[in-house]
């Protein structure tokens, strides 16, 4: 460490140190990660491991799970146990692994095609039993590994490599979907909203249950560039501009519009409480 | 029923209820599955087993996912099973694949019926041989046992967990409705029943990797909140478990998937042979139409015919060596099968020649009659 870092970190020991505060938590010799210049899956990552630590919670204990994509070569930078499954099966295998091993705090992180497109059934099952695990899906709004194409979560009229006229599909509204579906925690912020991200995270893992956070990321590779959304620090502002935050507004009404001037709400949406999966099952076999 | 895991006395039961209690047996603690005909009944044992033992059962939305949990579920460090029938065996094919590139541990039971498609639900078939070898995309070696009792059931079934222990690697029980359905006496010993147990890391996490093979060329594994700290993934990858895709390393990977069946196949393949010793003719057979192909056996003998059988416990890894040495000493080789021709290819290949191969098939939907073997039998003399 040189003299001069030494000085810094004295001065402000929590933003600057030899390390990243970050590699506590990731596997340093699978850094540099994969994703391109401008996308909001680096961000995204640090605030999980930023909420992992703020919790305290003993990395042996944590438990990633991802499917297939851009996002789902997430699990394979954190440097806990790891599991980098199939396309759109991330969730059940998390289901098993929490079923097998209590333990376990478990977080899905994955993609919206992953999640909502192949996984989707899934997705409401889980939300539906109560599954104790938390959900992270980083929403691009396409499929941005194979190069682009229009997903589950596409606005529709925008353009993606499989919808060259425009995409005539209406989207799901991922919140209103989770809340819909039994999820006990759910909400949604973008990636310029990092430290609510963080703090998201923290509620949902902390969360006994199905918890939900959706992180709007920019994607300028696959689909900021094919609807003029000029760079990845453009789709951030458009973020600033456009987030209007309603805490516990209806999930209903956050829709969002491929009109870059529409308002996205952002927020969390549903905080209950319900007894889990296991809580229910072992209540009903209890002296049976 | 007992709140015992291993049911230790003389049962009435039929197979698909043998093949739950001997999953118990093997340890098993942890079921995922969906309903389908006619393995509906190994779910049901289970719903009701399971928390009599302390595990866990869960009912999943279709068989992607069970076949997901189970994955889940075993590196979650339970030994895990699942149970289907064709459809739902050829929905569980893409993460069969995960399962045997990621080198985990579980059983999948398939009590075939009638097929393609939804086929015969409630009636017998094997028209599921090949897929369970070649079913999901790439190279594998494949580990299948073929019951032909209720008692077959429960033994195979622990068989399976062990060799899924072994070889860290899915492996198939391949039944079909006629034996999953059939109720016959099967006896159950605590004594007998022998656990392999879970390949465990032996050195400390900074020294594990995941993917480093022993000498029979099987990893250890590490379960979840061990401390290791593992990356698992579909992706080929290294010993390390981290994706590396590239030909040296795909061929190390892969090329290990196949070797550590084949180059073990000693210890796995099980088969068993009647009257072999002076067979003129031979029948090779598995699973239910073996019962069948005794029936032709033993009226060959009646009438002065020198017949054998070879029946194959464990279908896959095919005996290919075994079946070669059989193919040069007789003037024909008869399969019945409950398909229009499978494993005949295999006993085809094996006899590379030497002998005349013919199989007896079956469509599905019921059982050869003993008189169609007995004629091809005969034919060939």
């Amino acid at each position: 460490m040189t003299t001069e870092l030494k000085q810094k970190e004295e001065v402000k020991p929590e933003l600057t140190s030899a390390e990243h505060p970050a590699t506590k938590y990731l596997r340093e010799e699978r850094l540099p990660h994969i994703w391109c210049s401008g996308c909001g899956l680096g961000s995204a990552v640090t605030s999980l491991t930023n909420a992992y630590e703020k919790l305290e919670i003993p990395i042996d204990d944590i438990g990633v799970v991802s499917g297939i994509g851009c996002t789902g070569r997430a699990a394979g930078y954190f440097e806990t146990d790891s599991y980098h499954t199939t396309h759109g099966r991330a969730i059940p295998f998390a289901t098993g692994l929490k079923l097998s091993n209590p333990e376990m705090n478990v977080t899905v992180f994955s993609g919206d095609g992953d999640l909502f497109a192949i996984g989707g059934n899934h997705f409401i099952h889980a939300a539906r039993r109560n599954v104790d695990m938390t959900v992270i899906c980083v929403n691009n709004y396409n499929f941005g590994m194979t190069g682009g194409q229009f997903g589950p979560t596409t606005p529709q009229g925008a353009t993606a490599t499989t919808s060259p006229y425009g995409n005539y599909e209406d989207p799901f509204n991922l919140p209103d979907l989770a809340a819909s579906a039994g999820a006990i925690y759910v909400a949604r912020w973008t990636s310029v909203h990092a430290r609510r991200i963080q703090q998201a995270m923290e509620e949902a893992l902390s969360k006994r249950g199905f918890s939900f956070v959706e992180i709007l990321s920019p994607c300028p590779t696959g689909y900021g560039r094919k609807n003029d959304l000029g760079e990845g620090i453009d789709e951030l502002k458009s973020y600033q501009d456009r987030t209007v935050i309603k805490h516990g507004s209806d999930p209903g009404d956050a829709e969002i519009e491929r009109d870059p001037e529409a308002e996205i709400v952002v927020g969390k949406f549903v905080e209950d409480d319900r007894p889990t999966y296991c809580d229910v099952a072992d209540d009903y076999l209890q002296g049976q | 029923m007992s709140d015992e895991a291993i049911m230790t006395g003389k049962h009435f039961m039929n197979g698909d209820e043998a093949c739950a209690e001997g999953a118990l047996a093997a340890g098993c603690r942890f079921f995922a599955g969906y309903p389908i005909t006619p393995q509906s009944e190994i779910a049901e044992r289970m719903s009701k087993r399971m928390p009599e033992v302390g595990g866990r059962f869960i009912q999943m939305e279709d068989e992607l996912s069970s076949i997901a949990a189970v994955l889940g579920g075993s590196w979650g460090g339970s030994r895990a099973m699942t149970a289907t029938s064709g459809p739902g065996f050829s929905l569980m094919m893409e993460n069969i694949g995960l399962g045997m590139m990621t080198e985990t541990p579980c059983v999948i039971a398939n009590i075939q019926r009638g097929s393609p498609s939804t086929g015969l639900p409630t009636a017998v078939g094997q028209g599921d041989m090949m897929q369970a070898q070649w079913g999901s995309h790439g190279d594998y070696g494949v580990i299948a046992y073929a019951p032909t009792s209720p008692q077959e059931m429960f033994d195979f079934t622990v068989k399976a967990f062990n060799k899924a222990e072994q070889y860290m690697m899915p492996v198939f029980v391949m039944a079909d409705e006629k034996i999953g359905h059939m109720r016959e006496r099967v006896e159950i010993d605590e004594s007998k029943v022998e656990i392999y147990p879970r390949r465990k890391p032996e050195v400390d996490p900074d020294e594990f990797k995941p993917y480093e093979p022993d000498d029979d060329l099987v990893p250890r594994m590490a379960s979840a909140g061990e401390g290791y700290r593992v990356h698992v993934t579909g992706l080929t990858h290294n010993q390390q478990g981290y994706p590396q895709l590239d030909v040296e390393t795909q061929q190390e990977k892969v090329g290990r998937l196949v070797d550590k069946v084949d180059k073990n196949k000693d210890d796995i393949v099980e088969l068993d042979t009647i009257g072999i010793e002076d067979a003129e003719v031979l029948i090779v057979s598995y699973g239910m139409a073996f019962r069948t192909a005794m029936g032709a056996y033993k009226q060959a003998r009646e009438k002065g015919i020198k017949a054998g059988i070879v029946r194959l416990v464990t279908v896959w890894p095919f005996p290919e060596d075994e079946i070669k040495e059989f193919s040069k000493q007789v003037k024909g080789i008869v399969v019945p099968e409950i398909n229009l021709g499978q494993m005949v290819r295999e006993v085809e290949r094996a006899s590379a020649g030497n002998t005349e191969v013919k199989l007896v098939p079956h469509p599905g939907g019921g059982l050869h009659e003993p008189e169609q073997i007995l004629e091809s039998l005969e034919a060939l003399l």
